[in-house]
């Protein structure tokens, strides 16, 4: 052992600098959120600020806002479990079935160019495409004989407009980790099937799905881990002061309280609230994925 | 090929379709605001323009290149990318390296301690203290430390650099005398291109795109990426005339952005737009090398 460090010193020395921007930025922030149980003072300090046990959860739950932001957050974690995750599987099955390769590498650079996009290009062009003047969206309801519908300002619209936009940004680039499965797969198994008789449909509800269910039980675990993690930086973009009561979530926040306020104890013990319950979250999933069927993060 | 039913044919064309569809959809908003940058900002907005430019003009164009904050904007966003980019990418080498060699004593631990960051954090507010802390406010370092590893991308390396470079290769510099360093510089990099070009990639792409951590800790508006300016030319704008609060000096801001909003969209993705058919087949093998691993 002795000598297996010496020889590898200089690994040792090139993991230096990566260990140490570690405890720096991810760990003494870890350390830090002991404030949520503080009251900080910013001239004593996180160290020397005194306690307050767990006021700052108990103003939370029982704050005003808390059951908005638990049912907005949850809501368009499900909204985005339900309709998001499955949109990607769907379109690698889809992908996989073509027999033209370039057609299939036009569809993959097609659908995987968005993703590259920033949020806020992407907000900008919801709020081009749907605005109720002169948004394309609009015009196509209009001309159908409809009356144009205010979706960026209208409560009821905010879930649906947050998650199809997710899906046809990420839908593309979410495929790829599928295709890759897919083409995993032992051709002698459609061989087979296909003396058999079995048709397209059948293969792929024989064959192709259940040769992803490994990788698509592992990305499930993760989305779930991250339930309540709703993509924060595009929600804030969208929110505005019609559509609050559906768009405020937890991060946003978080956010607002913290950043912008400066009640810097009271967002950590949101912010920390919204951790725990996601970590617990994806153990929970983790362990019900390992006792169903043997797929697990660890 | 075998003979297949009709059924078989059937499904066949209903894929086609299906597809053809999806690719339609995806396409042609970014379309639609290329062929709207080059046409007359009126013309767009009373619904004339489909799928070619209507009274071609490159008004917005020549807005955009004589806004100062626009071409500031642009000038700060090139230099945090390329320096951040770099600094990601050395400590991503000096990460994924280390760990991929099974000879490492140790390496689990450290593994492990870089892991459990991505499932728990301190979070926004204790990330925030800590940087006023060190006196990051409103600079650079602020933008580009905090976020100088991914674990993801580490862990995408580390397979790579185990399943893709020759174990013997390695033992046999190490034979010459080569040390640790040396056998990475000279004999493991220049086999990892293609990841290496995959890592610059996501994490410039990253940086290029990124806007949070600078509305969060840059105050003075010359440091503003472009990400933030364009978020007032797409986006404040449009929002406070929807809900009805603009003023008269806002309508002004509004008609301007009217006019060089997609020309904008356009200027501020080219690097991608020119970077993307180039790396198009390095891109997805990441994402593969990603997913051997899961």
């Amino acid at each position: 052992m002795k000598r297996q460090i010496r020889r590898n010193w200089d690994l040792y020395v090139l993991l230096l600098p990566v260990v140490a921007f570690f405890i720096v930025f991810e760990y003494v922030p870890m350390y830090g959120v002991q404030i949520a149980f503080k009251n900080f003072i910013a001239t004593k300090g996180i160290w020397g600020s005194p306690w307050v046990g767990l006021h700052h959860f108990e103003r939370f739950f029982e704050s005003y806002y808390f059951w908005r932001l638990i049912k907005n957050t949850l809501g368009i974690g499900l909204y985005q479990l339900l309709v998001g995750f499955p949109a990607p599987i769907l379109l690698a099955l889809l992908i996989n079935e073509v027999r033209s390769r370039k057609f299939s590498r036009f569809v993959q650079t097609v659908t995987y160019a968005p993703h590259f996009l920033s949020t806020v290009v992407l907000v900008g062009l919801l709020l081009i495409f749907l605005s109720p003047e002169s948004g394309l969206v609009n015009l196509v309801i209009t001309w159908l004989g409809g009356e144009p519908i205010r979706f960026m300002t209208e409560p009821s619209w905010f879930k649906s407009v947050y998650v199809l936009s997710g899906v046809w940004q990420q839908m593309g680039w979410s495929s790829i980790i599928y295709l890759a499965a897919l083409t995993a797969i032992d051709p002698q198994l459609h061989e087979a099937a296909r003396v058999d008789g079995a048709s397209r449909w059948q293969r792929i509800w024989h064959i192709n799905l259940p040769g992803i269910m490994p990788t698509i039980t592992i990305l499930l675990i993760l989305n779930m881990g991250s339930l309540l993690s709703v993509g924060f930086e595009k929600v804030y973009l969208m929110q505005n002061s019609l559509n609050m009561t559906a768009s405020d979530v937890i991060s946003t926040h978080v956010y607002r309280k913290g950043i912008v306020d400066g009640q810097y104890s009271y967002s950590a013990a949101v912010g920390l609230f919204n951790n725990v319950i996601n970590f617990i979250l994806l153990i929970v999933v983790n362990r019900v994925a390992r006792k169903m069927n043997d797929t697990s993060l660890w | 090929m075998v003979n297949q039913s009709l059924g078989d044919k059937l499904f066949g064309w209903v894929v086609y379709a299906l597809l053809a569809l999806i690719c339609v959809i995806v396409l042609y908003p970014l379309i639609f605001v290329l062929v709207a940058s080059f046409s007359s900002p009126g013309a767009v907005m009373r619904g004339e323009v489909w799928l070619w430019p209507k009274d071609m003009t490159w008004i917005g164009y020549k807005k955009i290149f004589q806004n100062a904050e626009i071409l500031t904007g642009y000038a700060n966003t090139l230099l945090y990318t390329v320096i951040g980019t770099a600094i990601n990418l050395l400590l991503s080498i000096a990460a994924a390296y280390p760990l991929s060699r099974k000879d490492l004593y140790g390496r689990n631990v450290i593994s492990g301690m870089m892991v459990l960051t991505m499932f728990f954090s301190g979070g926004m507010v204790p990330t925030y203290l800590l940087i006023k802390d060190l006196g990051m406010l409103n600079s650079m370092w602020a933008l580009i430390l905090p976020g100088a590893i991914s674990v993801y991308n580490v862990l995408i390396m580390r397979t790579f650099f185990q399943n893709f470079i020759p174990q013997e290769m390695q033992e046999a510099a190490a034979m010459d005398g080569c040390s640790n360093i040396g056998t990475l510089v000279r004999i493991v990099l220049p086999l990892s291109m293609p990841i290496i070009a995959v890592m610059i990639l996501f994490y410039s792409v990253g940086h290029w795109n990124a806007y949070f951590s600078a509305l969060m800790y840059l105050t003075d508006r010359e440091k503003y990426p472009l990400q933030l300016i364009l978020r007032e030319i797409l986006i404040q704008g449009q929002m406070q005339e929807m809900q009805g609060v603009g003023d008269n000096v806002l309508a002004e801001t509004v008609m301007q952005s009217e006019a060089i909003k997609y020309a904008v969209v356009i200027v501020a993705n080219l690097p991608v737009l020119l970077l993307y058919p180039f790396l198009q087949k390095y891109f997805a093998k990441g994402v593969m090398i990603g997913a051997v691993k899961g």
